[in-house]
C-alpha cells in the first residue's frame, strides 16, 4: 500500500477514535480529576462510575426498553417491506413510480415535524409511553428505508427463478418463503442492520413519545445533569455503555457492511 | 518487435516455498520467437494467466528474468514493455467515446493531433469499428466491446507482443469464430507476437502455430497443433488434446512388446527396461486403434458403440482397462472383438513423460 | 426488461401503505390543521387561515425573520458539510486496504460512529471540545487559538461541522468503497497497460463506477443535515445567541417551547416542502442515471 494511502487511512482513524477515547478516559475518573486537572488517562482508575450504573434499576430498565422498540420496529419494517419491496421489484401497476417516490420521501420527513403530532396520535390511542409507540413512529422512516433496500437486492434476482418456481407448482407464499427469502438473505441482513441503526440512534422522536415506562437509554442518560452541576465521569460511563451495542451489532456484521452500505445497488 | 526469452524463471504467491507444490510456475527456461502465434492452453489453476501476467510485468516473478529481444525487463513496469494485454472480461472506460477509448493509450504516451487522429481511424478501420467511433462505451455490446479492448492494445505502434487472457469467454458463440478469424487475419497483417492463454483446446489448435500446453505450474509440451496430436510429450497432453483424449494404459515394457494385464502390444522399436519404482504406461489416441472381428489382434470386449456423427466411437475394455478406438465404416461387431493399434503412434511413458528414442 | 402489469401488485403494496398513511398522513393532517388557527392558550383556538404562511415567507416579520435566518443557516451548513464530506470520504475509500484482516477492522472503526444515539454524539463532542476538561478544546486554546463553543460563534460552527463530518464521513467513504470494490482487476491492470496515470484511473474507471453511489451519499447526507436536531441542540442548544439554530431546532422551540402551535404547523408544512421538492429533484435524477445504464 503507498504511504500516501496509509496516512490518509491512519490519520482520519486517530480523528474517529479520539474523541471516543476521551469518553472511555473519562468514564475511569473520578469526578475530582476530571475538573482539576487534564490528565491523558486516568491516575486513579475507578469503576465507581459503572458500578452506580449497574446498581439503579432506571438504568438497566432504559437498555430493555430501547432494545424493545427497536427489535419491535426492525421486526415490523422488515415484514412489511417484503412484499412491497417484491411489487415494485417484480410488477408495473398504477402510479408505482409516485407511490415509490412519495415512500422515500417520508424517509427524508424532519421528525422535528412529526415530534407534536405524533405525541398528540399517540395519546389518542393510548399508545403513549409504550415501545410499541415508538417503534410504530420509527416506521415512518424505517419503512421506506427497508422497501428500497430490499428492492435494489430483489431487482438483482433474475426473475425467471420466479417462473421456475410456479411451473415447478410451488404457491405464492411457499415460493416466497422457501426459495425467494433464502436468496435474499444477505439483504435482509442489511436491511435488519439499516432498521436496527436508524431506530437505535434517533431520540427527537423517542423521547417525545415516551415519559417514565419506555423511556430511552439514551434519554435516561440526560438525568446525570444533578443539582450538584455535571456528573462528568457518570455521563461519559453512561455514554460508553450505549456505544456498547452498536459496537456489537457492528462487530457481526463486519463482512457485510461495505455491500450493505450500497444498499444491494452498485 | 519482440523475442521473448523467459530465463530459469519461477513464481510463487506464498513466501518462503518449501515443496514444489508451493510454487505457482515451476522453473522453466523457453524462447518464444518474434511473430509467432503462441497458444497458451491448459486446464484452470494451471499458471497460465501467471505466466501472462509476467510476461505482461503485472506480477515480477520470484525468480529468473524475462528478456525481451535479450534486454532484462524483469523489473520494468507494464507501461514501459511495449506489450498490450486483453483481458476475459472486456475493458472499456464507459464514460469516453469509442474514438477516445482507442485513443486513450495514445494519450498517456504523450501523443496529441493529427497523428493520434490517423493511427486511430486505422485501427478503428482495421476492427470494423469506424461506425461507432462516436458512441459512448459503456452501451456496446460485449464483442465490440472486447474489440475495443483489442484496439486499445494495437493502437500503439510500437506494440512487439499481444497477449490474450482467454478473450473469448463472454463472447456469443457465433461471434468468436469471426474475432477469432479475425485476430489471425491481424496477426498475419501486422507481424506481432501474439500469445493467447485459452482453455479450449479447439480455440488454441486453430488460433496457434505453437501450442504451449501448461499443467501445474510447468509446460509439459511446447510444439505445433499436429505434434502435440501425434506424439503428446506427457500423458497430460494426450488427456488433454484431442476427443476422446489418448487412452493410457499401465504396462510392462518388455523389449519391442508392451504387457497389459498379460496382453502383449507390439511397439515400433525396443526400449531398455526402466528402473524399479517408475510407473511405466503405453498411450495410444483412438484415431490409431482401429476395432476388428475377434481373433485378428489384440483381444478386447466391446461395451457400447457411441456415433459421434462423423465417426464411430467403441468404448472397449483391454484386460480391464476402458478404452476408446475407432470403428472403420461398416463393420459391426458386439461382445468379444479385437483393436489393432499402429505400432509407431503407441508410445511408452515412463511416471507420465515420453521415453524418446535413444 | 418490461416488468409485466399486475394491478394486483397493490395489494402487496397496502400494508406498507396503510402503516406509512397511519404515520405520516394522519400527523400532517394534524399539522396542516394547526397551521390555519391560532392559539392563545387552553386549547382555545382561532381561524387564521394562511395567515402563518405570509409571515413565514416574509423577511420583515418576526416568524419569517427567524425562519429564513434558520433556512439559510441550515443550507449553508449543508453546503460546508457536503464540501468536506465528500472528498474526504472519497479520499478515505480510496484509502482502504484491499484485502486481509485490516479490511473488517477498518470497516468496524469507520461505522463505530454512525451506531452511536445522536444525543451521545453531542455528548461526546460537548465534552471532548470544552476547554476545561476536553482534549481538543484545551489543546486548541493551549495553542493560542482562542476557541470556546458556548461563547463564540465561529468556535460553535467549527465545533458542529467537525462533529458532523467525524460522525457521517464514513457513510460517504464506506458507500464510495462498495462501488470502488465492485471495479474488477482487470480495469487496473489494463490501465496500467494503457499507461494512465493515477489520475486518468480515478477520472475515468473510479469516478464513474462511484458516481451512483455518491450520488446516494449526497442525497442522504444533504437531507439529513438539513433535518439535524440532535446532535447540535446536545452541543450548543443553538446558540450562541441563534447562530447555530436550525429549523428543526427552532421548530422544536417554537412547537415544544413555546407551545406556538399555530406558527410552528405552517414552519413544518414549508419545510417539509422544501425538503420534498430538493427530494424529487434527487430522484429525478437519479432514475434517469439508472435508464441511461438501461
Amino acid at each position: 500500500m503507498p504511504r500516501s494511502r496509509t496516512i490518509v487511512l491512519t490519520l482520519y482513524i486517530l480523528f474517529l477514535l479520539l474523541p471516543i477515547y476521551w469518553l472511555v478516559n473519562m468514564s475511569f475518573k473520578t469526578n475530582t480529576e476530571i475538573v482539576t486537572g487534564m490528565t491523558l488517562w486516568p491516575a486513579e482508575p475507578t469503576l465507581e462510575n459503572y458500578a452506580r450504573i449497574f446498581t439503579d434499576a432506571s438504568w438497566y430498565s432504559g437498555y430493555i426498553n430501547s432494545m424493545q422498540y427497536v427489535a419491535l420496529n426492525t421486526v415490523l419494517s422488515i415484514a412489511l417491506a417484503l412484499p412491497a419491496a417484491y411489487a415494485f421489484s417484480r410488477f408495473r401497476f398504477v402510479g408505482d413510480k409516485h407511490l415509490f417516490f412519495w415512500l422515500l420521501s417520508n424517509r427524508m420527513a424532519p421528525p422535528a415535524v412529526f415530534a407534536l403530532p405524533f405525541f398528540n396520535l399517540y395519546s389518542a390511542i393510548g399508545l403513549f409511553d409504550t415501545p410499541l409507540a415508538v417503534a410504530l413512529a420509527h416506521c415512518l422512516f424505517n419503512v421506506p428505508l427497508a422497501v428500497w433496500i430490499l428492492e435494489g437486492f430483489m431487482s438483482g434476482v433474475p426473475r425467471e427463478i420466479d417462473e421456475t418456481a410456479y411451473l415447478d407448482g410451488y404457491s405464492f407464499p411457499r415460493f416466497f418463503v422457501r426459495i425467494f427469502m433464502p436468496l435474499i438473505a444477505s439483504g435482509i441482513g442489511v436491511t435488519a442492520f439499516f432498521c436496527f441503526m436508524f431506530s437505535w440512534v434517533e431520540l427527537l422522536l423517542a423521547r417525545t413519545l415516551t415519559s417514565v415506562d419506555a423511556k430511552p437509554i439514551a434519554a435516561t442518560m440526560t438525568r446525570t445533569v444533578s443539582a450538584s452541576g455535571m456528573d462528568w465521569g457518570l455521563l461519559a460511563a453512561a455514554g460508553v455503555l450505549t456505544i456498547v451495542p452498536g459496537a456489537l451489532v457492528i462487530w457481526f456484521v463486519r463482512n457485510y457492511i461495505a455491500k450493505g452500505f450500497a444498499l444491494g445497488r452498485v | 518487435m519482440a523475442r521473448i526469452e523467459l530465463a530459469d524463471l519461477a513464481h510463487h504467491y506464498r513466501p518462503n516455498p518449501a515443496t514444489d507444490a508451493d510454487y505457482a510456475l515451476k522453473p522453466m527456461h523457453h524462447v518464444w520467437d518474434q511473430g509467432g502465434a503462441y497458444a497458451l492452453l491448459g486446464p484452470s489453476g494451471c499458471g497460465k494467466t501467471t505466466l501472462l501476467n509476467i510476461i505482461s510485468g503485472l506480477l515480477i516473478p520470484s525468480r529468473g528474468r524475462v528478456l525481451f529481444d535479450g534486454k532484462d525487463v524483469t523489473h520494468l513496469p507494464t507501461e514501459s514493455r511495449n506489450i498490450a494485454q486483453v483481458f476475459q472480461f472486456p475493458v472499456v472506460y464507459d464514460t469516453m467515446t469509442v474514438y477516445d477509448n482507442l485513443a486513450f493509450p495514445l494519450r498517456n504516451r504523450g501523443l496529441r493531433g493529427p497523428a493520434v487522429d490517423a493511427r486511430v481511424r486505422e485501427i478503428a478501420a482495421l476492427l470494423d469499428l469506424t461506425p461507432d467511433l462516436t458512441r459512448r462505451g459503456g452501451g456496446l455490446t460485449a464483442d465490440a466491446k472486447q474489440k475495443i479492448s483489442l484496439g486499445r492494445g494495437l493502437v500503439r505502434p510500437d506494440v512487439a507482443a499481444i497477449l490474450f487472457d482467454e478473450p473469448l469467454t463472454v463472447i456469443d458463440p457465433h461471434l468468436k469464430w469471426e474475432l477469432r478469424s479475425k485476430l489471425k487475419a491481424l496477426h498475419r497483417a501486422l507481424d506481432l507476437t501474439m500469445i493467447y492463454v485459452t482453455h479450449d483446446q479447439t480455440e488454441a489448435l486453430t488460433f496457434a502455430d505453437t501450442v504451449v500446453v501448461m499443467h501445474d505450474g510447468r509446460v509439459v509440451q511446447m510444439g505445433r497443433p499436429d505434434e502435440l496430436f501425434e506424439k503428446p510429450a506427457h500423458t497430460f497432453v494426450g488427456h488433454f488434446i484431442g476427443s476422446p483424449g489418448m487412452n493410457v494404459l499401465p504396462a510392462e515394457i518388455d523389449g519391442a512388446t508392451a504387457r497389459v494385464g498379460g496382453v502383449g502390444i507390439p511397439l515400433a522399436r525396443g526400449y531398455t527396461a526402466p528402473a524399479a519404482g517408475i510407473r511405466t504406461e503405453i498411450g495410444v489416441r483412438p484415431e490409431f486403434a482401429r476395432l476388428a472381428p475377434a481373433g485378428t489382434g489384440v483381444p478386447v470386449r466391446v461395451r457400447r458403440i457411441e456415433d459421434l456423427g462423423r465417426r464411430r466411437i467403441a468404448r472397449v475394455e483391454l484386460a480391464g482397462h476402458p478404452m476408446a478406438v475407432t470403428v472403420p465404416d461398416g463393420l459391426s461387431v458386439s461382445g468379444e472383438a479385437s483393436v489393432l493399434m499402429e505400432p509407431a503412434m503407441v508410445h511408452v511413458y515412463a511416471d507420465g513423460r515420453l521415453v524418446e528414442a535413444a | 426488461m418490461d416488468k409485466p402489469l399486475n394491478q394486483k401488485a397493490w395489494l402487496f403494496v397496502l400494508p406498507v401503505l396503510l402503516i406509512v398513511a397511519f404515520s405520516a398522513l394522519i400527523p400532517l393532517m394534524t399539522v396542516v390543521n394547526y397551521s390555519v388557527q391560532d392559539t392563545f392558550g387552553n386549547n382555545q383556538f382561532f381561524w387564521n387561515g394562511i395567515g402563518w404562511y405570509i409571515d413565514l415567507l416574509d423577511p420583515t416579520t418576526d416568524l419569517g425573520g427567524r425562519f429564513l435566518d434558520a433556512l439559510w443557516r441550515n443550507l449553508l451548513f449543508s453546503a460546508i458539510i457536503l464540501a468536506i464530506e465528500v472528498p474526504l470520504g472519497i479520499a478515505v475509500a480510496l484509502s482502504m486496504p484491499r484485502d486481509g484482516w485490516r479490511v473488517a477492522a477498518t470497516l468496524v472503526v469507520l461505522a463505530l460512529p454512525m451506531l452511536i444515539p445522536w444525543n451521545v454524539v453531542g455528548t461526546i463532542w460537548q465534552i471532548f471540545a470544552r476547554e476545561d476538561i476536553g482534549l481538543l478544546g484545551y489543546v486548541v486554546n493551549r495553542l493560542g487559538i482562542p476557541y470556546n463553543y458556548t461563547a463564540d460563534t465561529l468556535s460553535a460552527w467549527i465545533t458542529i461541522v467537525v462533529m458532523d463530518v467525524w460522525h457521517w464521513t464514513s457513510l460517504v467513504a464506506l458507500l464510495c468503497y462498495a462501488g470502488l470494490r465492485s471495479i474488477p482487476d482487470a480495469f487496473y491492470q489494463a490501465a496500467r497497460i494503457d499507461g494512465a496515470s493515477r489520475w486518468a484511473v480515478f477520472m475515468n474507471i473510479q469516478l464513474p463506477k462511484m458516481n451512483r453511489v455518491l450520488l446516494i451519499a449526497v442525497l442522504l447526507r444533504f437531507m439529513d443535515s438539513f433535518m439535524i436536531y440532535t446532535e447540535p441542540f446536545v452541543v450548543t442548544g443553538g446558540g450562541p445567541g441563534n447562530s447555530t439554530t436550525f429549523v428543526s431546532i427552532d421548530l422544536v422551540k417554537l412547537a415544544l417551547g413555546q407551545f406556538d402551535l399555530g406558527k410552528a404547523a405552517a414552519m413544518s408544512i414549508v419545510y417539509n416542502l422544501i425538503i420534498l421538492a430538493i427530494c424529487w429533484v434527487f430522484y429525478t435524477v437519479m432514475t434517469r442515471l439508472d435508464a441511461r445504464r438501461g
